[in-house]
């Protein structure tokens, strides 16, 4: 039984330890977003260029406050669904998915990497889109509400990636997987939009940058918290035939 | 061979939808031998080698693979089995050699193990090109690769040869042959062929077993008839 003199052997515990499976399948989806971007790019033209419609849409060069937290978060949530839609199509298309599921790790593993892909890959996009915001619409300066935004654009880029990992492995098994991530994700989204966008309202205020409500803030990191529970628990059932 | 068979099927059932595309299928293979499966397209012979990978659940009867029983210990049997099917599993941006060291993480391998297997495969040359350039050749030496890695002890090997040279079929017969030691499920169209690798041979018809015999007792012209 043996091909070389020595049988090779996982370690013990392998099984038990997700994160380390988890950063050879999140520097594989690294790897291959940079060998051949597909995601980024498609979600920064489309953030940028909504950003413009609008401008020229709503007829005015400055928004603030309300109309500002919203036109930034529901170009975001839309761009998101784009990097969700895209997120298991090279395991699906190059048979990738059944190598990971011979491979004898915790299938969560693969729930954690994929979700913290798409968490960096927002990241990067709202590098780029925040910026092309504050040029193309924003009224007020963005420097007093950086602080805050980033904070309420990390939660609500949990919350983007835990569900869209989740509807994301939903779909990808389906024929209409286009169909379905907006259909299933945007609804259950709605809650954290509401919240990011009550938090980052005060931050854009016309009158400068207000106080961050740590209400809204608090709503928000509770639906990460169930919301990532309840991903975590239920994924591996996802990926069953 | 070992006492304990290294598959044992029992009644084993699966349907897609309507369709059965596994009835009523009874076989043991002894740890160590080679069982090759023949059948005609659709006779469910890769949907077998996806049961016994653990990638399709057995809805009827019985499996125990490597002396776990599937699906309650599949777990058990991951990491153990290579499998080597139509689809090369990789992915096709990454080279030969980013998609091997990325499975030998997933299997917690030593980089090591993959440049003795580029060297083995003569795919030193071309291991940084994305798969994606590779003949189809090249790439089903890649996929062997892959396949035994991890040096799993139980290989699925879909039509292992296609696209494959005679050179290339020597060179990765001390990987998947029977000089591997290895237990092996081969599913094969060439009846003298696979007869020549058995040790026990199957053939499926419409998901049912049609002929379950040692290799030593048959001959090309009964595995034809399956065809007919």
């Amino acid at each position: 039984m043996k091909e070389n003199g020595t049988r090779l052997r996982w370690p013990r515990g392998h099984l038990r330890h997700p994160m380390r499976p988890s950063m050879a399948l999140l520097r594989k989806d690294l790897l291959l977003e940079r060998r051949a971007p597909e995601a980024v790019p498609a979600m920064l033209l489309f953030t940028v260029t909504t950003f413009v419609l609008f401008h020229f849409g709503l007829g005015r060069d400055e928004v603030a406050g309300r109309l500002a937290a919203g036109v930034l978060l529901v170009t975001l949530l839309f761009a998101a669904i784009l990097g969700i839609n895209r997120l298991f199509v090279s395991e699906q298309e190059e048979g990738g998915f059944d190598g990971v599921l011979l491979a004898p790790i915790d299938r969560t593993a693969l729930f954690v990497a994929k979700a913290c892909a798409l968490f960096l890959f927002l990241a990067l996009v709202e590098l780029v889109a925040v910026a092309a915001f504050s040029i193309l619409l924003l009224g007020p300066s963005p420097w007093p509400a950086l602080p805050g935004l980033i904070l309420v654009l990390a939660l609500l880029n949990v919350a983007l990636a835990v569900v869209g990992t989740l509807v994301s492995a939903l779909a990808i098994r389906t024929r209409a997987r286009d169909l379905i991530v907006p259909i299933v994700a945007l609804p259950m989204l709605v809650p954290a939009l509401i919240a990011a966008a009550r938090a980052s309202a005060p931050l854009l205020a016309a009158d400068g940058a207000g106080a961050l409500p740590t209400k809204w803030l608090a709503v928000l990191a509770l639906y990460d918290l169930v919301f990532g529970l309840l991903a975590y628990a239920v994924f591996d059932f996802l990926l069953e035939d | 061979m070992d006492a304990q068979p290294a598959i044992e099927l029992r009644g084993l059932g699966r349907r897609y939808g309507e369709r059965a595309a596994l009835d009523d299928v009874t076989v043991t293979v002894p740890t160590g031998a080679t069982l090759v499966v023949f059948g005609p397209n659709g006779a469910g012979k890769s949907t077998l080698l996806r049961v016994l990978a653990t990638l399709l659940r057995p809805q009827e009867g019985t499996a125990t693979v490597l002396g776990e029983p599937l699906p309650d210990r599949d777990w058990a049997v991951r990491g153990r089995v290579g499998l080597l099917a139509h689809e090369a599993l990789l992915y096709r941006d990454l080279s030969a050699r980013e998609n091997l060291r990325f499975h030998a993480r997933l299997h917690k391998l030593p980089a090591a193990r993959i440049e003795e297997l580029l060297e083995r495969t003569r795919l030193a040359g071309r291991a940084d090109d994305p798969v994606r350039t590779l003949s189809r050749g090249l790439l089903q030496r890649v996929a062997v690769c892959r396949t035994v890695l991890h040096d799993p002890p139980l290989l699925l090997l879909d039509e292992p040869r296609a696209n494959l040279d005679p050179a290339a079929a020597e060179l990765i017969e001390p990987l998947i042959g029977r000089a591997s030691g290895r237990t092996r499920v081969i599913t094969s169209h060439d009846p003298a062929g696979g007869l020549a690798e058995a040790d026990l041979a199957l053939g499926l018809r419409d998901g049912r077993v049609a002929l379950l015999a040692p290799a030593g007792e048959l001959d090309a012209g009964a595995i034809e008839e399956l065809y007919r």
